[in-house]
């Protein structure tokens, strides 16, 4: 795939907080993106898992520019938006919106849906008649399967599938090329998931557009992207297409992360890879490889150094040293 | 080391039950009016054993264990009709939801116990965690504060916490989401009850963290026969532990198999509509496979449907018929029970 084919590009990013203070035994450095590099090609679903802490949503904040990276570069539409300023990024902004996690606090409750829906216009400077920007509405709401007579309701008059719908429209309002969707459905009823994924699937297909896909849950990962990088604190372990993935993990960590996710079929008999304990704190991550406390294939060389993502098959990258593991997918079988 | 008393469990054929749950229904007065959260629920569980209770928001799931417990508000805020039979370590029967306030906290805690979604929530964070554990064991099982301390150290062992004897001074906030966890289910154990219910116990933990949680809940299951209800809308944790699966809807028990009849052919449409509407991991990066999402969405209880609750949402309709009776809950056979005018025709016809 040429570089022309790519909607963004991030490389060596980082995003560093300084937490603690002087006066309670120093400031120390968080290092929740620490040298994140992938591309989302034109079109593409590209999902980033990990665990809470592992700085996904970090990576998916600090590319929209919500807040400044500390070092790394972003590239949005072939243009670098890294250092850009307020004003030089409000037309790039128009192309790039997010969906929230909580459809309950990321819709200010004293809105109407039509005011939800009018103000990214407004901002932008699109659809200025107020007779254009009620189409619009109605338009929208049509395509998140709401009604028209929505558009004087409040958010708190909708279920939380419906609110999740008005936050869609709300990133669609602007016609974006990319979305960034923070866990979209993990605060969903089941039965009411399903429906904002196929929604978002819908959408991509008719738009064509691209998404950065949040989310832990790996089946629903698995289910809407095309690619999928693994996270841990802060660096991607592993990134490769997603039947790739499912069919053969080969990080330890997506062979862990993979065997700990529950199987909805009781017939499924797997041996569990139990990791020891929690993530370490990102204030002081192992040296090396960070995953290598819990790894059950970690040797003294793990240590020495950050093992850099290396490709290992086509398009298969990861950031491990040990070649020479065969690991377990879902099921607990080998791919290869 | 502690001794933990181990109830012996025949392979095969089900112990008689510990708890056994007959009609319970729950309202809840708003605004004046009773309104019903949970209609006539029956169920029983044996030692050793795990009951799945699976359903959405407002499927009436937590709160039908709530009543259970005396743990919804008193009236006339919530009114709990039926029974709940409890077979108590002293081998006595009594009757939970009559049970007086006394009773019912000599029974809590310590014949049946309770661990949560959030444990943040469910621990004192200004009290040390040795203190709250030591605290429930001194209070039911009248040990000196020393034996007590003794004990929350080896149960914080049991439950996997290192540095035990450390961690005694530690504080909620101290520890990570899993930890904390763990800290609930030492509480939980503390006083060796007969039944556990675990109201969605590892919803809020991360993937890895919940495989150490359930492994861990499986282990002291296996050593003391600890009978487990498991409350959970996530239908992989189900088909993980449950040996029994429950399904409401609508403050309904809608389905009753085991977990194997459930997921191998699921009788009522709500159950199999679930079923499918959740991503399989088989699924991934398949473009030819397709989600079944339910229209619609979980009915408000203050005004439900007429005939069956799921009718609105349901692809098996048939006007007429669903929307106006209100379908029984029949026995299928294999000890299966499914609440749906048609189970019978849907199953032929599918």
């Amino acid at each position: 795939m040429s570089a022309s084919g790519d909607i963004l590009t991030v490389s060596a990013l980082t995003k560093h907080f300084t937490v603690g203070s002087m006066l309670s035994g120093g400031r120390k450095v968080v290092k929740a993106v620490d040298g994140v590099s992938f591309s989302i090609k034109r079109g593409e679903v590209l999902g980033l898992v990990g665990e809470s802490g592992s700085g996904k949503s970090t990576v998916g904040r600090t590319i929209l520019r919500l807040s400044p990276p500390t070092s790394g570069s972003i590239s949005f539409d072939g243009q670098d938006i890294t250092n850009l300023g307020r004003s030089a990024l409000r037309p790039i902004r128009r192309k790039m919106q997010m969906v929230f996690q909580d459809p309950f606090s990321s819709l200010n409750p004293r809105m109407t849906v039509e005011e939800l829906l009018t103000s990214p216009l407004k901002i932008h400077g699109l659809s200025t008649e107020p007779g254009a920007r009620q189409k619009r509405v109605a338009e929208l709401l049509d395509l998140v399967g709401l009604s028209a007579n929505h558009a004087s309701r409040f958010p708190h008059e909708f279920s939380g599938g419906q609110r999740q719908r008005i936050g869609i429209a709300r990133a669609l309002a602007v016609q974006p090329d990319f979305l960034v969707a923070d866990e979209p459905v993990s605060a969903l009823d089941v039965s009411i998931q399903a429906q904002v994924v196929q929604l978002l699937l819908e959408i991509r297909k008719r738009f064509g557009l691209s998404i950065l896909f949040i989310a832990h849950d790996l089946a629903v990962v698995g289910y809407i992207c095309d690619r999928i990088a693994v996270m841990y604190l802060g660096r991607i372990v592993e990134i490769a297409p997603t039947a790739e993935l499912f069919r053969m993990p080969r990080h330890p960590y997506s062979e862990a992360l993979f065997s700990a996710a529950p199987v909805a079929d009781p017939k499924v008999k797997r041996q569990r890879i139990m990791l020891s304990g929690d993530i370490p704190s990102p204030l002081n991550p192992p040296s090396g490889c960070s995953f290598r406390t819990r790894c059950r294939y970690a040797t003294p060389e793990c240590a020495a150094a950050v093992p850099p993502l290396r490709e290992v098959a086509p398009g298969h990258f990861k950031a491990c040293i040990r070649d020479d593991l065969s690991l377990q997918n879902w099921d607990g079988k080998t791919g290869a | 080391m502690r001794s933990i008393r181990v109830w012996t469990i025949s392979m095969g054929e089900r112990a008689p039950p510990t708890l056994v749950v007959e009609n319970i229904s729950v309202g809840f007065r708003r605004s004046g009016k009773l309104v019903p959260a949970v209609h006539d629920v029956s169920f029983s569980i044996s030692p050793g054993e795990t009951l799945a209770l699976v359903g959405e928001s407002g499927s009436g799931k937590s709160v039908t264990n709530l009543a259970i417990m005396q743990l919804t508000p008193p009236a006339p805020r919530s009114e709990v009709r039926g029974r709940a039979l409890l077979t108590c370590k002293d081998g006595i029967t009594r009757d939970l939801i009559s049970a007086r306030r006394e009773d019912i906290q000599a029974i809590r805690g310590n014949e049946i116990s309770m661990i949560f979604q959030e444990p943040m929530t469910s621990l004192n964070p200004v009290r040390s965690i040795g203190d709250q554990i030591a605290e429930a064991i001194m209070l039911h099982r009248n040990m000196s504060k020393r034996q007590a301390y003794k004990e929350t150290t080896d149960l914080l062992a049991l439950v996997g916490i290192p540095d035990a004897a450390k961690r005694l001074d530690s504080y909620p906030h101290h520890l990570s989401g899993g930890m904390r966890q763990r800290v609930m289910i030492a509480m939980a154990i503390s006083c060796e009850p007969r039944v556990m219910v675990a109201d969605e116990p590892t919803t809020a933990l991360d993937v890895t963290v919940q495989a150490q949680i359930l492994e861990l809940l499986k282990r002291i299951q296996e050593q003391t026969g600890l009978a487990i209800i498991f409350i959970t809308h996530n239908l992989g944790v189900v088909a993980e532990v449950a040996d029994r699966v429950m399904v409401m809807y609508g403050g309904r028990l809608v389905e009753e198999a085991t977990a194997a009849q459930l997921f191998e052919q699921p009788l009522m449409p709500y159950t199999s509509a679930l079923l499918n509407s959740v991503p399989r991991m088989d699924m991934a990066g398949r473009r030819d496979t397709v989600l079944e999402a339910i229209r619609g969405s979980v009915p408000d209880p203050a005004s439900q449907p007429a005939g069956c609750t799921f009718h609105p949402r349901c692809n098996h309709f048939v006007p007429g018929r669903c929307d106006v009776t209100q379908p029984p809950l029949e026995t299928a056979g294999d000890g299966r029970k499914v609440r749906c005018l048609r189970w019978n025709e849907i199953g032929a016809t599918a």
